[in-house]
């Protein structure tokens, strides 16, 4: 184990050595330059997550150099502090504390699964700490230390529901997900929303399977049998990372095509599609707010910078690096209209602010600690890319409390005064009341 | 004058009506057959408005049309080759050459207009071109694509490519085309509006003797307004056909389960060595199998960079590499580690599974944390069906595989002498030693062999599985498991535990799902390891109990 975080070490030591460097270049610079501001980075650069949340620590470390490049937050400069917590959770909790106590950091940017982000909150409200999380996740929560840059179930699940129904008319669903609360609560959300819309209890297929899950065999074989009703079918696949490769493998092999019963993937993405070979794929769908292939300038530019700085010219974005990348800049811009990096100023000065995001508009922070985003729907390319096939005409706002769940339907969050609460009750008008 | 001119000139205009519905009557087929250049200017406008509802009408019309262009077309939308311009609306072909024609005239354009654009295609244009393509090779002159035609149109139902078929149909020659159109035109007929009772209860008969989920997908798609006849002739075909997919199915999850049988076989035969001939508890097992599947990438990387034509024999030549490699590296780790821990269960088990976490970072830092594209050979891509069971190739490769390693590993057991004296040393070490075996060396060969094996393990998993650091990490467990339950130090024991495990979790997967069926499965094992604390195949002797 000790290896393990020797190399965290040494990787926030390189960062700290690089950043000091710039500081010494940097002889012009006036003296008040010499302070510097910390931001935390908690993502796990080994274990099973690595696969993932390595590249949103390369990227909080990109957009940290950028910045620094244009002067800093409020003079002075910033400096990242990289811990790993391993895709270990407790872990993350002690991370987070070691982040917040030990090295005094103003902001972290951090943690991918929902489970990670529940193992740090305590500490993060103990200690008054602000924390980004940038991954599309189940909702049902707002908290007043936390700010959520990723996507709602209505920012991504519902939408794409929404897109299958329509253009592809279809009208029997397999709800596919690996094991655990995001798929879940999602995927409990899409059967009331399904029912909702008039689909019958009988043209609907829930399927879970454990974590890493590598033979798909009879699974595939179920939606092939499902799919075979007369009723155009479709598999909406809340499936984790690392068991997509072999699922989708699997559907391939056995000659399930994209027009025949398409798969809706809500965590496959550019960086996911780099470990396959997509030509079985072409026109399987993937929702999020953002794609590599979005034509705009501003992503341009990102990618072109991105991969300068990443020295790697094939190196793919995706949707949980333009939420990092969001919140970023949202709080480089509460700081800066706060004028102090103190939580207690920073928090009340989010809500509001609104910064580009990468598909050519502008996201805004509301006052439930959720930002508004586009929901692009995409079809896989040949090339690994996606083929924006549906882009929703506006921003649509974050419904952190689902209306289609029993529990939390009447709940609704405003941190602001004087509401001030994350799950306030419309009905019995208290907080903290389910 | 008038009396004369009257009657003529209204023969002449009867004359003219006359000729236009029987031209209209016979224009289509005419068309078709003498290869008549029909106007097409209205879908290919269609094709210019950037919306999907326009493409998809212009498919329609366009295979209809019996335009000799339009097969062209349609295969140039399929393969992204099409272009317009949203100024000029001019729809141009961009030739697999690279040159450029105008869709409209055939003639070669020398330049693209200025913000010329690929036509977009979603699944649902990906669909109707099928069914356009579908329609238009049903005249094409090679059987084999006729045949291919003939399923699209029966996969895409649209009515209105039932005269193409009834044309097709009348002069086909070739049988097997000709059984194809004809269950093509039964599917069409099931879900038509106002066919009569007999002809759909003949196209019933028609599809229901294919017996499979295609046909089971088109039976049920009779219209909710058929007569009962009608419907009662589609209930019994489905109820036909769903009895005898039943009796497949459990064929189906027989042969899925040897299919991860073999899986595990493969996964946890290298463990047999290890910790059933050596009873070292190797924690590291699983990284040895990471370790072949990322020597097959590498493998590859290189074929494709120096000598792209190698491909398809990548995986063979991969083989031999992992099992060197690994097999290298078992050996380093016994000589460096595990000899010093002989006999200390306790800390071989923290030793190796320190080693298991220094390789998987070490990979990680050395090829990056993401999945790495290990590609398939041709002759490992695609299925075939045998009945109703689809026979996937990749699968079936590696059941044989995984025989031809257990059989491999066996006859070095039984037949050389590296494999007599591993099984004296096994069997009773001092003995051996006395008998001139040099016991370290043999030790390091054991280790080595098993982590070789592991090895070649990952060279078959990197096909179906993510080639990650993680990949090791998923099949420990199993590995584990399989050798305990077959049986410690016994290979058949291994081979039969395997098998079994895979059979009793593909047949508790359809009535438990996947996460239950685990469940089961380990409680299972755990409750016959109390029964018989050596598996299946106990080893019996003295050695055992000492």
């Amino acid at each position: 184990m000790s290896n393990l975080f020797s190399h965290a070490r040494r990787v926030a030591g390189r960062a700290m050595a690089g950043a000091a460097a710039l500081a010494i270049a940097g002889v012009a610079v006036p003296a008040a330059a010499q302070e510097t501001i910390k931001v935390g980075v908690l993502h796990s650069l080994s274990g099973t997550m690595a696969i993932s949340e390595t590249t949103l620590k390369d990227t909080v470390l990109f957009m940290v150099d950028q910045q620094n490049a244009a002067g800093g937050v409020l003079g002075k400069k910033l400096v990242p502090v990289v811990v790993d917590p391993a895709s270990n959770w407790p872990l993350f909790a002690e991370k987070a504390r070691e982040l917040l106590a030990k090295e005094k950091v103003a902001v972290v940017f951090g943690c991918w699964t929902s489970v990670s982000r529940k193992s740090v909150l305590p500490v993060f409200k103990e200690l008054n700490g602000i924390l980004f999380y940038p991954v599309q996740y189940e909702g049902e929560e707002s908290e007043r230390n936390v700010f959520y840059t990723g996507a709602a179930p209505n920012q991504q699940a519902i939408p794409a529901v929404d897109y299958l129904m329509e253009n592809e008319g279809v009208k029997r669903w397999v709800l596919a997900g690996t094991d655990y609360v995001y798929p879940r609560t999602t995927n409990k959300i899409l059967e009331a929303y399904l029912k909702s819309k008039g689909v019958a209890a009988e043209d609907i297929m829930i399927n879970y399977t454990p974590f890493g899950h590598s033979d798909w065999q009879t699974i595939v074989a179920d939606i092939k049998k499902f799919g075979s009703a007369g009723k155009k079918t479709a598999v909406v696949s809340t499936i984790n990372g690392d068991a997509n490769v072999p699922f989708y493998k699997e559907l391939g092999n056995q000659g399930i095509k994209a027009t025949d019963i398409p798969v809706v993937a809500f965590s496959v993405g550019e960086e996911e599609l780099a470990g396959i070979d997509t030509k079985p794929l072409v026109g399987h769908l993937a929702a999020w707010n953002y794609f590599q292939s979005v034509d705009v300038p501003e992503n341009a530019d990102f990618i072109k910078k991105w991969r300068g700085y990443i020295k790697n010219d094939k190196r793919v974005t995706n949707d949980p690096m333009e939420a990092t990348v969001i919140g970023f800049n949202m709080w480089v811009k509460a700081v800066e209209k706060a004028g102090t990096t103190d939580p207690d100023k920073v928090i009340p000065a989010l809500i509001g602010v609104s910064v580009p995001n990468l598909t050519g508009g502008f996201s805004t922070m509301m006052p439930n600690h959720h930002i508004t985003k586009p929901v692009l729907i995409g079809e896989i390319k040949d090339d690994g890319q996606f083929d924006v096939v549906e882009k929703t005409p506006g921003l649509i706002v974050a419904e952190e409390w689902s209306p289609y769940l029993e529990g939390s339907k009447d709940l609704i969050a405003d941190w602001r005064s004087p509401m001030n609460c994350g799950n306030f009750n419309v009905k019995t008008g208290k907080c903290g009341a389910q | 004058m008038i009396s004369r001119g009257l009657p003529s000139r209204l023969g002449c205009v009867l004359l003219l009506a006359l000729g236009l519905i029987a031209g209209a009557l016979l224009l289509p087929r005419a068309a078709v057959a003498q290869g008549a250049a029909p106007d097409i200017s209205t879908p290919l406008a269609q094709l210019t408005t950037d919306k999907y509802d326009d493409t998809e009408a212009a498919l329609g019309a366009l295979a209809l049309s019996g335009s000799p262009a339009a097969a062209g077309i349609v295969a140039a939308l399929a393969d992204g080759r099409l272009m317009y311009s949203p100024a000029t609306r001019q729809v141009l072909i961009k030739t697999p050459q690279g040159g450029l024609v105008d869709a409209a005239t055939g003639q070669p354009v020398a330049e693209a207009p200025p913000g010329a654009k690929a036509v977009r295609v979603n699944n649902r244009i990906r669909r109707a071109i099928e069914a356009a393509s579908g329609t238009l090779a049903l005249v094409n002159p090679d059987p084999a694509k006729r045949l291919e035609a003939a399923s699209a149109v029966m996969r895409a139902r649209d009515e209105a490519a039932l005269p193409a078929l009834d044309a097709a149909l009348a002069k086909e020659a070739d049988a097997k085309v000709k059984s194809a159109l004809t269950l093509a035109r039964a599917s069409i007929l099931i879900g038509k509006a106002g066919v009569p009772d007999a002809d759909r209860i003949a196209a019933i008969a028609t599809v229901g003797e294919q017996g499979n989920q295609d046909a089971l997908a088109v039976l049920r798609s009779v219209p909710a307004d058929a007569s009962p006849a009608v419907k009662a002739a589609a209930q019994d075909a489905i109820a036909g056909i769903e009895r005898s997919l039943a009796i497949w199915s459990v064929g189906q999850n027989i042969w899925y389960g040897v299919s991860l049988g073999s899986v595990l076989l493969l996964a946890a035969i290298g463990l047999a060595i290890t910790f059933g001939v050596m009873g070292v508890i190797n924690m590291a097992h699983g990284e040895m199998v990471m370790l072949g599947a990322y020597v097959t990438f590498v493998v590859q990387e290189l074929i494709r960079t120096y000598n792209p034509a190698l491909f398809d024999l990548s995986l063979l030549i991969a083989i031999p590499v992992a099992f060197l490699f690994t097999g290298l590296i078992g050996v380093l780790i016994e000589r460096t580690v595990i000899r010093f821990l002989y006999g200390r269960a306790l800390e071989t088990l923290l030793a190796t599974w320190g080693i298991s976490l220094i390789l998987q970072q070490a990979i990680r830092t050395a090829f990056g944390p993401t999945n790495r594209e290990v590609g398939a050979p041709g002759w490992m891509s695609g299925a075939f069906e045998l009945g109703q069971l689809s026979i996937t190739y990749g699968r079936l490769w590696i059941i044989v595989f995984a025989m031809f390693v257990f059989v491999a590993l066996l006859a070095t057991l039984r037949l050389t002498r590296i494999g007599l004296e591993m099984r004296a040393v096994t069997q009773n070490r001092r003995m051996a030693a006395s008998m001139g075996i040099r016991t370290n060396w043999v030790d390091a060969m054991t280790f080595g062999l098993g982590s070789g094996i592991a090895g070649i393990a990952g060279v078959a998993l990197s096909q179906i599985d993510n080639v990650s650091p993680n990949l090791g990490q998923s099949y420990i467990i199993d590995s584990f498991l399989v050798v305990v339950f077959g049986g410690v130090g016994n290979l058949w024991g291994t081979l039969v535990g395997a098998m079994s495990l895979g059979i009793a979790n593909k047949m508790l997967e359809p009535y438990a799902g996947a996460v239950l069926g685990k469940i089961a499965l380990l409680v299972i094992v755990i409750l016959f390891i109390q029964k018989r604390p050596r598996g299946l195949f106990a080893l019996k002797g003295r050695a055992i109990e000492s």
